[in-house]
């Protein structure tokens, strides 16, 4: 079959690490082709040296059997190639049309033709059936919306080849599949598209073929039809991985934290939390379940104290801790695993042992009369890096910027674990995580709830809310939708929950 | 096992890219000292004469460098909790105002009333800076727009208070009456071991200041919660630090540094206040802590640095003709070069992957 790209052996180094070895992939006219590995494998490197941004140290590119030099984005997109990326570029107060034709504008004399182009778009909107208004504001429209606005930028330019960088991270699950019906059709109007994830389930459901990188080398690229989710990830991570988190019924306890009639105050003044109420057991996990920006930010931020509580009850083991600060909700036993492990989680030009005293480096041994005691300190950072297995070239004193997410986010969870607390509130905390490292994290999880503390799981993976929690709480524009049982439920219930229809409705 | 502080890593390279600097710095300015027709090499034999030939040259390099060593350590205090201090000058002229005003008025022995100007200092400069902390943190007032205006406000209340009340010169127009002995930081043993120079207890004071500090900044809770909320708030905040209260606190202590620079130049240097005018060495801090990478081990090699040039770049004019304003292009050309760190640091990487391959 007719290859549109061909990468030939491309070798790219960084001081001190090979990011691209001998690496060749061959993209056919017309299919989806995924990019599989986990983080760090080299997906983002290889393709921005097909995107321009980077330029090989060995091996060449071809574009329809030319080969060519591609120096900046601007030659990639007169090639032909356009990228999604996974953070949206678009300008919020702007409308659609004008978001689409920034930088190329169409002109009428010397006014731009917005008509001319909101009707082209509305067109290219209609013949891949994407049903975007040309002239919505950004910032009123979805984000799945906004995800076919970026389609719709490729397009626009006449791309033939479209990158998806980890696309569905995030949409609900009914506009994933909303997605995977654009990519058909967009496959029928003879694009190409490279569709970058770790998502095993959607390479099984939209791609052709699936090249496997791990540590910069191909593993190998294998029909989809033919191979497995297992083969796959094991491939990937080059051992085998269980998918499904052991865990054996839950033994709910007493109750340890219960939020009653919770209201919260979003950055723009509007209610982000509305009389949200839920109760979280001793030994048990609970998920909060939502799309992005649906009031869990804000939830979260209110119940460890980094948002203002404006009325409800939050009580942690019978204790109404609303309007307490954050240091002392910690004290009363709440740990929090944050969102964002490189903006909250550590400060990145610490070492990890500075790290992991964040929250107790004023209690003794720690420090004394003011002073840090940096031996305890030294002695405390090391068993946990050895309980928790943060890997890291020199240990205890590698600056927390030096590792690898995933060994970021495992030095996170073992602090957070080892302040030993009533209630774990963990947020998303296998975010841009590869599998071995969601595995592990998982397990520690579980374990908590087995010890009997009461974890908090709000993640915007539905997987892993699934996976993880005995019961699921729903959330919708700030409103609790439902509660289900995770056992009596399915993906497509708690979906639509999640877009707000409540159950049974 | 030994413990590797992160203090000690930091220094050898921050020493490479400040020699770096300095040498990018001086390289400019040799190419002007060509233009305007003289022999670069003689200058800055003569520019580095001038600060170091004689005793008396040392005691007035060190002197000079006594002011700049408080403000560059208030500068770069701020600076590693993530504040940029620019109000160091008015800060320092409050400071020494107040300290002068206790001087010309209280009569005291010398070794009580000493520490009572320093403390008189200390505190005004430490309100200075407070002013702004508070309006940071409770309005998100940028600290450097704060600083700037309380530079003005600083400089128009030492001009009132001294113009027309008794702490003014009756034979100056603009400046205040002389410090008495008491009130001096100058000494005769210091005066009689390095030629009649400048040199005052202000030096032993920068110095023991640079040492409290290095120890506040890398060994105490305090410098530990400080550098957290300077590196990365949202993180300091999350892990529960009253990073609100801190941001105040820092700036009050930038301050106070400042504010005892003002009482080493106006009461042990120039032993007035001249009115009207913002000391310049409150901005020179800025250039100081920039060069000796935001450290205070740092700062006070930068600021001994910046002293040389102070005073031999005067010798250099009578020697060569090269005009003075050149020790200022080169500290101006310096101060370039440490703001082009980045640079630098790709020029080090360069060479040591060209020594290694």
């Amino acid at each position: 079959m007719e290859k549109i790209i061909e990468m030939q052996n491309i070798r790219k180094e960084f001081p001190g690490i090979v990011a691209n070895d001998n690496v060749t992939l061959g993209l056919r006219k017309g299919e989806v082709h995924a990019l599989l590995g986990e983080n760090g494998a080299g997906k983002s490197t290889l393709m921005s040296i097909l995107f321009g941004l980077y330029q090989p140290d060995a091996g060449q590119i071809v574009v329809r059997g030319e080969p060519v030099q591609i120096k900046n984005p601007t030659m990639a997109n007169n090639l032909g190639i356009g990228m999604v990326h996974q953070h949206f570029k678009l300008v919020h107060n702007f409308t659609v049309t004008e978001n689409i034709i920034l930088g190329m504008e169409p002109m009428n004399g010397i006014a731009i033709d917005r008509k001319g182009a909101a009707l082209k778009i509305k067109e290219l909107s209609q013949q891949y059936g994407l049903d975007v208004d040309p002239y919505a504001k950004i910032e009123d429209i979805s984000v799945g919306m906004q995800q076919r606005v970026e389609i719709l930028k490729m397009l626009y330019r006449d791309a033939e080849i479209l990158i998806f960088d980890e696309p569905t991270a995030v949409l609900t699950p009914q506009e994933i599949h909303e997605l995977m019906k654009i990519m058909r059709s967009l496959l029928k109007e003879g694009k190409s598209i490279i569709l970058i994830t770790h998502k095993l389930k959607e390479i099984k459901e939209v791609a052709d073929r699936c090249t496997v990188i791990r540590r910069g080398k191909v593993i190998g690229t294998v029909d989809v039809k033919d191979t497995t989710e297992a083969k796959m990830a094991e491939m990937m991570v080059g051992r085998e991985v269980s998918f499904h988190v052991e865990k054996g019924e839950s033994n709910p306890g007493e109750i340890a934290l219960e939020v009653k009639d919770l209201v919260v105050m979003g950055t723009r003044g509007e209610e982000a939390v509305k009389s949200f109420s839920f109760q979280l057991r001793r030994g048990e996990i609970l998920g909060i379940a939502g799309v992005d920006g649906n009031g869990q930010a804000q939830l979260v931020e209110a119940l460890t104290g980094l948002r203002k509580v404006e009325s409800g009850v939050i009580s942690l083991a019978g204790k109404d801790i609303a309007g307490l600060n954050i240091k002392e909700r910690f004290e009363a036993g709440l740990a929090h695993i944050p969102e964002d492990r490189q903006k909250r989680g550590l400060v990145l030009d610490y070492s990890i042992e500075e790290n992991m005293i964040l929250e107790i480096h004023q209690n003794e041994p720690f420090s004394r009369m003011g002073f840090l005691q940096f031996d305890e300190i030294r002695n405390y950072s090391e068993r946990l890096i050895k309980e928790f297995d943060v890997r890291s070239g020199e240990g205890s004193i590698a600056k927390a910027r030096a590792l690898s997410g995933g060994n970021q986010q495992k030095a996170i969870v073992g602090r957070e674990i080892s302040h030993n607390p009533e209630v774990l509130i963990a947020v998303q905390p296998t975010r841009g995580l590869d599998v071995g490292s969601i595995e592990y994290i998982h397990k520690r999880l579980v374990e908590q709830r087995d010890a009997g503390r009461a974890v908090l799981l709000v993640s915007l993976e539905l997987d892993e809310i699934l996976d993880l929690s005995d019961r699921v709480v729903v959330i919708n524009s700030g409103t609790k939708v439902g509660e289900v049982i995770t056992s009596e439920t399915d993906e497509n219930e708690v979906g639509l929950m999640m877009a707000g229809i409540e159950k049974g409705a | 096992m030994k413990r590797v502080s992160t203090f000690k890593i930091r220094i050898p390279h921050q020493l490479q890219i400040a020699l770096m600097a300095i040498a990018f710095g001086m390289l400019i300015a040799a190419v002007l000292i060509v233009i305007t027709g003289n022999n670069p090499f003689s200058a800055y034999w003569f520019l580095f004469r001038g600060g170091l030939m004689s005793i008396k040259r040392i005691g007035n390099t060190l002197a000079g460098a006594t002011t700049l060593i408080l403000t560059g350590l208030s500068v770069a205090f701020a600076f590693r909790t993530g504040l940029f201090n620019i109000g160091a000058a008015g800060q320092m002229l409050f400071g020494g105002f107040v300290a002068t005003a206790l001087g010309l008025t209280l009569n005291l022995p010398k070794a009580i009333l000493l520490p009572v100007m320093m403390l008189g200092a200390m505190l005004g400069g430490a309100f200075w800076g407070f002013i702004p902390g508070l309006l940071k943190a409770k309005f998100n007032v940028h600290e450097v727009v704060a600083t700037i205006m309380m530079n003005f406000i600083a400089l128009w209340i030492a001009y009132y208070g001294i113009q027309d009340t008794i702490l003014k010169d009756p034979n100056q127009e603009t400046q205040s009456a002389r410090l008495p002995v008491e009130a001096s930081l100058q000494v005769d043993w210091l005066r009689d071991i390095t030629g009649n120079s400048f040199l005052n207890l202000g030096l032993i004071i920068a110095i023991i200041f640079v040492v409290i500090i290095a120890i506040i900044i890398n060994k105490t809770v305090l410098g530990y919660q400080l550098k957290a909320a300077g590196y990365n708030r949202f993180a300091a905040e999350y892990a529960g630090m009253k990073v609100n209260r801190n941001i105040i606190l820092s700036m009050a202590i930038a301050g106070a540094l400042a504010g005892l620079a003002g009482f080493t130049f106006y009461a042990g240097f120039s032993n007035h206040v001249e009115i009207g005018k913002l000391p310049i060495q409150g901005f020179d801090g800025i250039a100081v802590a920039l060069l000796g990478g935001s450290t205070p081990v740092g700062a006070l090699f930068a600021a001994l640095f910046f002293g040389i040039l102070q005073t031999g770049k005067g010798f250099m004019q009578s020697m060569t003709g090269v005009p003075p304003e050149v020790g200022d292009l080169i500290i101006g050309f310096i101060l370039y070069g440490a703001a082009c760190q980045i640079l630098f640091e790709r020029i080090l990487k360069y060479f040591k992957r060209g020594r290694n391959a």
